[in-house]
């Protein structure tokens, strides 16, 4: 009997387990954790080297804080527009989840585009870069892989977006854009720890 | 449904022609084909690493010897354990997980067969990449452990590092990917009944081990991308010049590198924890209690990281808690030998050479885990860090450990694989030329380290005292040799001539002994349901408390069959494991061809992802 | 359906359990007959209180653990012959666990571990006090691949060669100006890592007088394995005398060829790197001052004869591998001229 349902379970959805739960989701959970341990390890380093650099530019040299407090809202904001993408798709409406993934995808952009702009004046004004000081190594390494991390948060969303253009996105897809979701509040909250722990403790 | 039966195994369409079974292999995403490949690739870096050893040790057989220059010494023994750790026992461990596991969880596949194959292609390009620095005469020199700032482009300006560095990267992302897919497939894809605390102890202990992938790859990935940073774009993480502490290395590496010694041990301690009860044919004595001292292994293997480090001067507060925390993780190691003894205790032990491994594993293990526990004490410890002592000291773990392990597991599991039985005359041979040869070469070794023999010497003066145990630790070593060529001599033979094994050749306890062997592609025809953890044997023998076995199972139809899915074939991941190399070597070439390897990454990842894209559409072709 | 397990050959195997117990007994008989652990590299022979207070926990730890080792080893081989598989045996009892006895071993490793935690970290903590002001000072900087050794309080410097009095405290402070290094004497105790950056300490008091073999033991390069050095302990006299000679200017020869040698020193790219006092002070090499009392050079490596000397000078890196010291292109002549002038500097 129970082998019978378990059949026939696994022949309507591979992807859920004996747990109820989905593979992908658990998965992406597993990288999830494993990526805390990475961006753990990169503030670690951040942090073993606070203060220890020789020469300068320092922290308060050259960070502009409200153009950083800005990026940071616009991480949260797109948080909020991740979940009305969702609350949305799950209700099939694809055209409404599609534009909030859209706007999602181009706040994560404008950020990206911030931290281009951050990066630039780094170098040209204050001649900061990767090879100036310990400050300069492990500030832009930390920042420039979590920003790598939006990036690839927002080319995701972008092939989503896409996808739903093409018709090939509905209510069916919804663990898929889930999964993008915990991807994407995760890299927003890791922004929150490093915005706090690089810009914000003096 | 046609061109995926071409792929089963043993089926005539995939085999008619050689390009056929070669493209069946390349695109297999069949976890017991993966594992034959982890396996089998792992096995021929054993060799090659074994080959280096053997080198080394010629060189070392006599003082001032001249056989190799200190130059190429460095390049051996830095290859040697890159390679044994990396491409040896990691692989042979994670051959056993991918054709093991689903059959002992009841499963079908592994829950990402396409990741699986990933895994594995991107762990041969690694291993092919660090191995061709050989070919340009590279060779990686830094050591496994890489310590900077020696490794900075400094004090290392050739390529020797990169090729070190970069393969390591990739080989971090295949163990990590592997990490994923088997916390998942243990988690989520247990057959029905199977609650975690009947899971077999190896599967356990495997879990507990990709806990320790997942957590403990970010480390040493962080500091290989800080090395990384250093010698490519000129940033200063290991640079004292600029007020870098060289010691952040030492801490990223070893947060990773302890862990890596409990990931390189668990599954071997899992199959010794399936063959004991096997051939004792008794319940694992205490398996709650293997399965929790397991557990805390791992747990308390991220909080000994810096006793790799009682030398570098952390000061007395921070030895001391690293000296306690250390000595606690001896209390569950010591648990699990004595519940092992306690498996064998009032059993009916039948000899057959895979229990000759596990008991040599329990022997062996024991020896290294004292001498673990010797340094674990700070002040010892300044006496026999890097000494030969402590290359006595891991050799018999990891040798005498790990690897008498997964020998006993191969001989277990050969006939479940094959379907034949390995010769147990040319196996004993084989144990026991291993274990005297093994204890020839590595028990002089800590007499050689107390004499004040340091590690990492390619020459030393003859009035040392040193000269004759180096020459009959370089005597077992070639002894370890001869052992390897009975095995391959067995397995020879057993290609050719094999006893057919039948399903269940020792009378074992867990589920994969229920199915065919070699099992068919879908594994089991019915999903089995799970009521203890030794089910199979339950099923045969009742439960020993004049429970009666239970009935057989109504025949299974041919329409059952029938109706089973499995995963189609993929060259995806072959493809995409090919552009990330390409992508990462780059780094060591042209910037450019860093680009192009990344979009082409992109882009078959992008490839990757879309071919399952909602299956339901499109289906039924 | 399953095959029928195959008779076993019991004569055969036991056979090969006896072996065992024969190599075991084999190997720890060796132990104890056949090596001498009184050589010059030896851990287990120390010669100063820091030595012995860690060797007294070393031998705590080894007797117990060989005492468990021994009872594990043979608990295993009795429990194999005993419970071996007999014709027609039944199956046996299937036992799942003892919960008590899973709690009284857990206790007893602990308590066991008690007993060698308790004196380890009494240890770690007497041995890594703050030095005495009245300790002798001695600067160790450990480079690629040889040792130089400053004592501040006496304004001396030498190379490879570390002379300390009997029963003096001695305290080393570890400088790394290069990669990370380790400073082991195995006769005097632990190593301690000299590592970039940061200054380590080792404090200790030598006991016995003796010229003892010491090496770096953290890999360090190409020529790790050169890296050697000896200390030498003196009775307070004759560490006294040393300390005079090594005080004063460097010895004049009238020996023709050593001024030859004299000449060529002061004319090449040597005064670069070396330091004669009143003729040169460069800092990369070793000070050459007084060369000649040194028994050996290069990383300790060889002894200071003229013909090691002049091969040396002729071509450093075939006689240690990646030796940082150029090859000046000095011709035999010159070579033997320049070993004659550092053998007269005693």
């Amino acid at each position: 009997m129970a082998d019978h349902a378990a059949a026939v379970h696994a022949v309507h959805d591979p992807n859920i387990g004996n747990t109820g739960l989905d593979n992908r989701k658990m998965g992406m959970w597993a990288f999830l954790g494993s990526d805390c341990m990475f961006f753990g390890s990169l503030i670690g380093t951040y942090l073993a080297y606070k203060g220890k650099s020789l020469s300068g530019p320092g922290p308060h040299d050259v960070f502009d804080i409200p153009l950083t407090s800005y990026s940071a809202a616009l991480l949260l904001a797109s948080s909020l527009t991740m979940v009305l993408a969702l609350a949305n798709l799950q209700q099939n409406r694809v055209k409404s989840a599609a534009r909030w993934l859209l706007v999602t995808a181009l706040l994560g952009l404008h950020f990206v585009l911030n931290q281009v702009y951050e990066f630039t004046t780094f170098v040209l004004h204050h001649d900061l870069k990767l090879s100036t000081n310990l400050f300069g190594s492990s500030f832009f390494v930390l920042t420039g892989f979590h920003g790598a991390h939006v990036t690839g948060g927002v080319i995701w969303l972008l092939i989503l977006v896409g996808l739903a253009w093409r018709r090939q996105l509905d209510a069916r897809d919804y663990t898929k854009v889930e999964i993008a979701g915990l991807y994407w509040h995760f890299v927003d909250i890791v922004w929150i720890a490093i915005f706090t722990v690089i810009y914000l403790i003096p | 449904m046609a061109t995926q039966a071409a792929f089963m195994p043993g089926s005539k369409v995939a085999t008619e022609t050689f390009w056929g079974t070669v493209w069946s292999w390349l695109t297999t995403v069949d976890h017991k084909r993966i594992g034959i490949l982890y396996g089998t690739s792992a096995f021929i870096f054993f060799l090659v690493g074994g080959i280096e050893a053997l080198i080394m040790r010629v060189q070392l057989a006599r003082p001032d010897n001249t056989l190799v220059s200190a130059e190429r010494f460095n390049e051996l023994f830095t290859m040697h354990g890159t390679t044994m750790i990396f491409l040896a026992v990691m692989p042979l461990s994670a051959a056993f997980f991918n054709y093991m596991i689903p059959l002992m969880i009841g499963a079908r596949d592994v829950a990402f067969p396409r990741l699986n194959a990933l895994s594995y292609w991107i762990f041969l390009s690694g291993a092919l990449f660090l191995n061709s620095s050989w070919l340009f005469g590279l060779a990686p020199d830094g050591g496994w452990f890489g310590y900077a700032n020696l490794t900075t482009s400094q004090f290392s300006p050739r390529h020797t590092i990169d090729f070190w560095m970069l393969g390591l990267q990739i080989l971090g992302v295949s163990s990590m990917l592997a990490g994923f897919n088997f916390l998942v497939t243990i988690i989520n894809m247990r057959a029905p009944g199977m609650t975690l605390m009947r899971m077999p102890v190896f599967v356990w202990m495997s879990f507990v081990t990709q806990f320790l992938l997942v957590l403990a790859f970010p480390a040493i990935t962080v500091a290989l991308i800080l090395l990384m940073f250093d010698r490519f774009f000129g940033t200063l993480f290991y640079a004292p010049a600029a007020g870098a502490d060289p010691l952040l290395w030492q801490h990223l590496f070893w947060i990773f590198g302890h862990p890596e010694v409990y990931i390189l041990i668990l599954p071997a301690m899992g199959i010794v924890s399936e063959v004991l009860p096997t051939f004792a044919r008794k319940p694992l004595f205490g398996a709650p209690v293997v399965i929790y001292s397991g557990i805390t292994i791992g747990f308390f293997g991220f909080g000994v990281w810096s006793h790799h480090m009682f030398s570098v001067g952390m000061g007395p507060v921070a030895d001391s808690a690293f000296s306690i925390a250390t000595m606690l993780i001896a209390v569950p190691t010591g648990v699990k030998i004595l519940n092992w003894i306690g498996t064998l205790w009032g059993g009916s032990i039948r000899f057959r050479t895979p229990l000759y491994f596990a008991l040599g594993f329990i022997a062996m293990f024991t020896m290294g885990g004292l001498s673990g526990v010797m340094h674990a004490s700070p002040p010892v410890d300044l006496q026999q860090t890097d000494s030969y002592f402590v290359v006595a000291h891991f050799h018999y773990v990891l040798f005498g450990g790990s690897i008498f392990g997964l020998f006993g597991g191969i001989y277990y599991w050969w006939p479940k694989i094959n379907g034949k039985l390995l010769d147990e005359r040319l196996g004993l041979w084989h144990f026991w030329l291993m274990m005297i040869g093994f204890n020839v070469t590595f028990f002089p070794q800590h007499y050689l380290g107390l004499i004040g023999m340091p590690r990492r010497i390619y020459t030393y003066a003859p009035d040392l005292g040193w000269n004759f145990w180096n020459m009959i630790s370089t005597i077992g070593a070639f002894l370890i040799a001869v052992s390897l060529l009975f095995f391959i001599a067995n397995v020879w033979r057993t290609m050719r001539s094999g006893k057919i094994a039948g399903n269940d050749p020792w009378d074992a306890r867990t589920l994969e002994w229920a199915i065919p062997s070699p099992p068919p592609v879908y594994n089991f025809a019915r999903v089995p349901h799970v009521h203890d953890r030794d089910d199979f044997w339950l099923e045969k023998h009742g439960d020993g408390h004049g429970g009666a076995p239970r009935p057989k199972p109504t025949p299974v139809t041919a329409a059952e069959i029938a109706s089973i899915h499995m995963p189609s074939p993929s060259f995806w991941p072959l493809l995409l494991a090919l552009a990330m190399a390409v992508m990462i070597s780059g780094l060591m070439i042209s910037m450019y061809q860093v680009i192009v390897g990344g979009l082409l990454t992109l882009y078959l990842m992008y490839k990757f992802a879309m071919e399952l894209h909602r299956p339901a559409e499109g289906h039924g072709h | 359906m399953t095959e029928p397990v195959r008779p076993f050959r019991k004569r055969f195997d036991w056979t090969l359990v006896c072996l065992l117990v024969g190599v075991l007994l084999l190997a720890s008989s060796c132990s104890w007959v056949g090596w001498n652990w009184d050589t010059p590299m030896s851990t287990v022979m120390p010669k100063s209180d820091f030595g012995k207070v860690t060797h007294d926990i070393f031998m705590l730890i080894s007797w117990w653990t060989l005492g468990i080792f021994i009872a594990v080893e043979f608990g295993l081989l009795w429990v194999c012959w005993r419970y071996r598989d007999r014709p027609g045996a039944p199956i046996p009892k299937q036992v799942h666990g003892h919960t008590a006895l899973e709690v009284s071993w857990t206790i007893a490793f602990a308590v066991i571990l008690l007993i060698f935690a308790i004196p380890t970290i009494r240890v770690i903590f007497k041995t890594q006090e703050a030095p005495a002001a009245t300790a002798l000072r001695v600067e160790v900087f450990g480079k690629q691949w040889w040792w130089e050794f400053r004592y501040p309080q006496l304004k001396i410097t030498t190379a490879n060669e570390l002379h300390l009095p009997k029963g003096q405290t001695a305290t080393f402070l570890l400088n790394a100006p290069d990669v990370i290094h380790s400073f082991w004497m195995p006769q005097l105790g632990g190593k301690r890592d000299v590592v970039p950056h940061r200054i380590n300490h080792i404090t200790l008091t030598p006991e016995v007088t003796g010229d003892y073999p010491g090496q770096c033991a953290e890999y360090c390069g190409v020529s790790h394995a050169n890296m050697r050095f000896r200390v030498i302990i003196h009775e307070a006299a004759d560490f006294e005398k040393w300390v005079k000679n090594q005080q004063g200017p460097p010895v004049e020869s009238t020996d023709p060829l050593a001024q030859q040698g004299k000449t060529i020193f002061t004319q090449s790219t040597c005064v670069g790197c070396h330091t004669i006092n009143g003729l040169s002070a460069g800092h990369i090499g070793p000070d050459l001052t007084h060369f000649a009392s040194r028994k050996r050079f290069a990383g300790s490596l060889m002894e200071s004869t003229p013909e090691n000397l002049a091969k040396w000078v002729e071509n450093p890196d075939h006689m240690k591998p990646g030796a940082l010291m150029p090859n000046l292109g000095m011709t035999s002549e010159q070579s033997k001229a320049l070993a004659a002038y550092l053998l007269s500097l005693k």
